[in-house]
This record gives C-alpha cells, sequence and structure tokens, in this order.
C-alpha cells in the first residue's frame, strides 16, 4: 500500500514537474520570466518609492517620527511660503539653460573641426572626449574647488599673463555659478563623439551635389549638416536638460550652494530638507513640483521639435 | 567612414568634377587649425595635467607655485601621506571598497540587462509593449528625485547604513541604458539564429546563455565599462547610506578631505585625486573604442 501511494505521488509529482517544465518552456512563459529582472526591480525600486513620495508630500514627516496628514499645507508653502525653494529653482533654471546649449555647441564645433581627419586627430579626440570621461567624478570636483581658490591655479595663471588677481571666483555670487557651468561645458566631449559619429552617417553625395550647386562649405553647414544633425541635437538636448536639473555632487562638493545661496541647487536643498531639517514629507513635495518642472520642460522642448527637427517621415 | 566617402566619390565623378570639392586649403589655413586645436586640447587637459604634476610636489609648495606647472623638487611624499588615509582607516581601504560596490554592481547590472533585452528584443509575450515603453521611461525619469522616499524605503526595508541600497537595485535592469545598449546589439543579430538553437533543441533560457550572449560580447564590455564607471564615481548614494569612515568608499573619502578640519595637506589630496581616478584612466586608454561606441549607440537615436 504504502509503496503504491509513494509510486503514484512520484508519477504526479513527475507529471507536475513535467508540465511545470513546458509550462515555462513556452515563449511567452519564457518572456516574463526573462524580463521578470526589470518587473521587481521597477516596483520595488523606482514604483514604490514614487508612490510613496507621493503620499509622504501631503505629511509632515520628521524621519524620526512617523507622517502625518497635513493635506496639501506642503505645496501650498512651498509655492507661497518658500523664497529659498524659487531661488534655488531659479539658479537650476539658469545653470541648465546656460550649460546645456553652451556644451552642445561646443561640442558640434569640435566634431565639425575633427569631421576631416588630419595625422593628430586621434590626439585632438582624446584631448576634448577625457574630460567627459573624468568629469563626473569627486577627484574633479575637489580639484575644481582647489582651483578657483584665491591662491588656485586660475589666478596663478592669470598672474602669469600680468593679471594681478586675487579675486575669490567662489566667494562671489557673480562668478560662482560660473565656476560650476565651466565644469559642466569642459565636459561636452561625450556629445561631441555623438555629432562625430552623426556627422559621418550623412551620406557624401550630399555635399557632392551641394557643392556641383556652387555652395560654400558654411552653406553647406547650415543646409546640410545641421538639419540632419537636428534630431541628435534634439536627443541630447532633452536628455542633458534633465540631468542638469538634477546636477548634485558639483555643486554639494564645490560650492555648498554658496555664497548667498547664489549657486544652490534644487537638488541640494532638498537633500538639507530631508537630511539636514530632516522634513522628509515637505521634501517630498519639493521632489513632486521638480518633476512637473522637469515634466513641463520636457513637453515644451517636444512641442517646439516639428518646428526645428528634421524628420524623414514627413 | 570619410575615407570610404572620398573613395566613392572618386569613382563617380571625373576628375575635374572634384576641382571644386577638394579645394586645397591654403598652408596658413592648415597652420592656424593646427594652432587652434593643439591650444585647445592643452587647454582642455591642462586642470588634469596640472594636478598630476602638482601631486608630485611638496605640500607647501602646491598653491604657492600654482602658476608653475613642473615641480622644483619632486617627492612622492603626498602620496605616502594620502594613503595613511583618514581616523586609522588607510586609504587602500576605501579603494578596495570602490572597488566591491562598483564590481557587484556592475556584474549585477550586465547579467539583468542582458537578459531583459533578451526578453524584449527576441521573445513575445503580453505586455512587451509596455515593459519597453517603462524601459525607455527609466531613461527619461529623473530617479534622483527619489532620493528622499527612496531612502525611506530602504529604511523600511533594514538596508541604510549598509552596501545594499548601493549593489541590490542594479542586479534588476533598473537603468535603461543599458538594456537600450543591448537590445540595439541583439536587433542586429539574425533571428535564424534563434529558430536553429530552437530546432536543435535549445530552451528559450539555452538560447539566450548559448546562443545570444555570447554574439554580444562587445555590448557584454562596453555594458561593464560604463557600468563601472559610473559606479565608481557614485558619490550621492554613499554619502545617503554609508555611515562608518571604514566602509567608505573613494568617492566619499576624497569629499572628507575638502571638509574643513580634516586636514589642510592639500598635496595629499591631490595625490589621492590622482590614485582615484586612475581607474578610469585606465579603462580610457584600453576601451576608448568601446567608450565612443556605448555613447553614441544610445545618443545618435532621435
Amino acid at each position: 500500500m504504502e509503496r503504491i501511494t509513494t509510486s503514484a505521488a512520484d508519477g504526479g509529482d513527475a507529471r507536475t514537474a513535467g508540465r511545470l517544465r513546458a509550462f515555462l518552456e513556452r515563449e511567452s512563459t519564457a518572456g516574463v520570466v526573462c524580463a521578470l529582472p526589470f518587473i521587481i526591480g521597477f516596483t520595488m525600486f523606482l514604483l514604490i518609492p514614487m508612490v510613496l513620495s507621493l503620499y509622504y508630500s501631503f505629511t509632515d514627516y520628521s524621519i524620526v517620527s512617523g507622517p502625518v496628514w497635513v493635506g496639501a499645507r506642503n505645496y501650498v508653502t512651498l509655492l507661497t511660503g518658500d523664497p529659498l525653494f524659487w531661488q534655488s529653482l531659479g539658479v537650476t533654471v539658469m545653470f541648465a539653460l546656460v550649460s546645456v546649449p553652451l556644451r552642445l555647441a561646443f561640442a558640434l564645433a569640435v566634431a565639425m573641426l575633427l569631421a576631416r581627419p588630419t595625422p593628430l586627430t586621434g590626439f585632438f579626440r582624446v584631448a576634448f572626449y577625457m574630460p567627459s570621461i573624468l568629469g563626473g567624478s569627486v577627484a574633479v570636483a575637489v580639484l575644481w574647488r582647489r582651483m578657483f581658490a584665491q591662491d588656485g591655479v586660475i589666478n596663478a595663471v592669470l598672474g602669469m599673463f600680468g593679471i594681478e588677481s586675487h579675486f575669490s571666483w567662489l566667494g562671489s555670487p557673480a562668478t560662482a555659478i560660473w565656476t560650476l557651468i565651466a565644469l559642466s561645458v569642459w565636459q561636452f566631449g561625450s556629445a561631441m563623439i555623438v555629432f562625430l559619429a552623426a556627422i559621418k552617417q550623412i551620406p557624401g553625395d550630399l555635399y557632392e551635389a551641394a557643392s556641383m550647386d556652387g555652395a560654400g562649405a558654411w552653406r553647406q553647414f547650415r543646409t546640410i549638416t545641421l538639419p540632419l544633425l537636428t534630431p541628435t541635437i534634439f536627443f541630447n538636448l532633452v536628455m542633458q536638460a534633465i540631468s542638469g536639473f538634477l546636477a548634485f555632487t558639483q555643486c554639494y562638493i564645490i560650492t555648498q550652494g554658496k555664497p548667498l545661496n547664489s549657486t544652490l541647487f534644487t537638488m541640494v536643498y532638498m537633500y538639507d530638507t530631508a537630511f539636514t531639517y530632516y522634513q522628509a514629507g515637505y521634501a517630498s513635495a519639493m521632489a513632486w513640483v521638480m518633476l512637473l518642472v522637469i515634466g513641463v520642460m520636457t513637453g515644451i522642448l517636444f512641442v517646439t521639435k516639428r518646428f526645428w527637427v528634421y524628420d524623414p517621415d514627413r | 567612414m570619410s575615407m570610404t566617402r572620398s573613395h566613392r566619390r572618386k569613382a563617380a565623378a571625373p576628375k575635374e568634377l572634384l576641382a571644386p570639392v577638394r579645394r586645397p586649403s591654403s598652408r596658413l589655413a592648415r597652420l592656424a587649425y593646427y594652432i587652434l586645436m593643439v591650444a585647445s586640447s592643452l587647454l582642455m587637459l591642462y586642470p588634469i595635467i596640472w594636478m598630476v604634476f602638482s601631486s608630485f610636489k611638496p605640500t607647501d609648495q602646491v598653491f604657492s607655485t600654482a602658476g608653475q606647472l613642473i615641480p622644483r623638487q619632486w617627492t612622492l611624499a603626498n602620496y605616502t601621506n594620502g594613503m595613511k588615509g583618514f581616523s586609522g582607516v588607510p586609504f587602500w581601504r576605501f579603494l578596495v571598497n570602490s572597488l566591491i560596490i562598483s564590481a557587484l554592481a556592475t556584474v549585477g547590472t550586465v547579467l539583468s540587462s542582458a537578459i531583459v533585452a533578451y526578453a524584449l528584443s527576441r521573445l513575445r509575450f503580453r505586455g512587451r509593449k509596455l515593459l519597453f515603453v517603462l524601459v525607455l521611461g527609466t531613461m527619461m525619469l529623473p530617479a534622483q528625485v527619489l532620493l528622499v522616499p527612496q531612502y525611506l524605503w530602504y529604511e523600511r526595508l533594514g538596508w541604510t547604513n549598509s552596501y545594499l541600497p548601493l549593489i541590490v537595485p542594479y542586479w534588476f535592469a533598473i537603468q535603461g541604458f543599458f538594456v537600450y545598449l543591448f537590445m540595439s546589439f541583439m536587433n542586429d543579430i539574425p533571428r535564424s539564429f534563434d529558430e536553429a538553437a530552437k530546432l536543435d533543441g535549445c530552451s528559450y533560457y539555452g538560447i539566450f546563455f548559448r546562443v545570444i550572449l555570447p554574439l554580444v560580447k562587445p555590448a557584454v564590455v562596453t555594458a561593464t565599462i560604463f557600468s563601472f564607471m559610473w559606479r565608481w564615481d557614485d558619490f550621492l548614494s554613499a554619502l545617503m547610506y554609508v555611515s562608518d569612515t571604514e566602509w567608505y568608499p573613494a568617492s566619499l573619502a576624497l569629499k572628507l578631505f575638502t571638509d574643513p578640519g580634516t586636514t589642510s595637506d592639500y598635496g595629499a589630496m591631490i595625490a589621492m585625486c590622482c590614485v582615484s581616478l586612475v581607474p578610469s584612466i585606465l579603462i580610457f586608454a584600453v576601451f576608448q573604442k568601446q567608450l565612443v561606441q556605448g555613447s553614441t549607440s544610445s545618443g545618435i537615436k532621435g
């Protein structure tokens, strides 16, 4: 008896296992199984925090004690009673608005200069690309801070050219933000590499036809290269504008928002609000306003797309 | 590319038509071009070059002779002093911490992104389109905005004061960039490969491990170096989740050098900055081609 039941159970197990196997090996199952890491990761590390932050943004939550529902109070305070938030938003917008177009303009200009190969092009490419590989590191941020210090290399080099300077670049509200912009623009290399690759994909016959019609180099750039690059420019503009809004490390290490909050990025203000002043609810509301601002900005960019971005399907 | 372009042009057009295209630039213009490019290249690299040379200056001369590039006297003292680290923790310990975090997070990123990309690019299943949109969404979604709720969530999971938030999420393909990178490589592999393996009795999982993964080795290399460099440079999450000095990664330890009162040994600070950049510079030197490939394959798409 006992033996029979066991063997029957074994048979049942084997059949179930076989069916499970067949199920797992179906394409529709395999697809879900292989996509599972992303499904779990997206839920656990993005979706849940997002939902949580939406809830927290309507609470008074001081990390130490639990969240207490306060309705829209955080948003009202944020939008009407917190000049520092508006200042930080202004600084962030200004930073993104200046550094991203400058970065892309440099990237495009240098890519054009490097498009025709010369014996030294390899070296030039390394020199222009390297800063964007190293620029995001804390080491470079620390270096930048020392370079623009009163006894730093910038003033020393100015001194070599006869401009005696003890100017404090980081200490003056008018110039501090520009040291951060300079650091960002300095890293135009990766966009340049992207533009170079895109330029090389433009068919040569277009230039041939244009030059037969008597178009000079500038005209060829204006009428062929630039229009065909607009999809690439647009894509990089959107991505870099978003990351410009999220700048944190450079500001946190180089200026800490000083002087007089003239370099206080919204991300740094949000970090301080949550982890220095323990106002997690208020910081969450800030995050949602930030998301909204970034969303609106991206939306505006997409609306302008049809006016200046070349679309081969149209 | 432009080589082939000019070849094509030569083949297609009769010689006299080439004249306006191949206008020989004057020697003066070429000289001006080289001067401009060499000067701006050096200007671009100057901060890095300055940092490397300064690290060999005696620490009291780093700023008093900031305008001079070459040290008057060479010394390794900054390196030996810097390596002593902080509060009894030697600097190499921070480097090892960085290495552990970056390596574990990178292995997870590469494996999970590759298999998710396989599902999205090869397999038909319900919800695939939605997942693809979500993957693209994570590339656009400013995830750092979520740093506060993420912190509270990890705290609830009991993950704060550990490396878990710095490693575990990366095992779940949360960076759309890498999924997208793998997908663009996989889309180039002919379907007939999968079908042949299927006929040979390979399961869909077998196809991934035996057929697809070996064929996207270039993407594996590219994803590995990008992920490693980004994790190595990561500062914000270390700042939030690592609180014991001995567990600091190098990026966070460098920040200590700038804190007032910690140290005023600028020579050691600069020397350790140089040390912490070595992995990125090595990767750049060895894998420049893959870096370029990675930047372009995800940056050109309009």
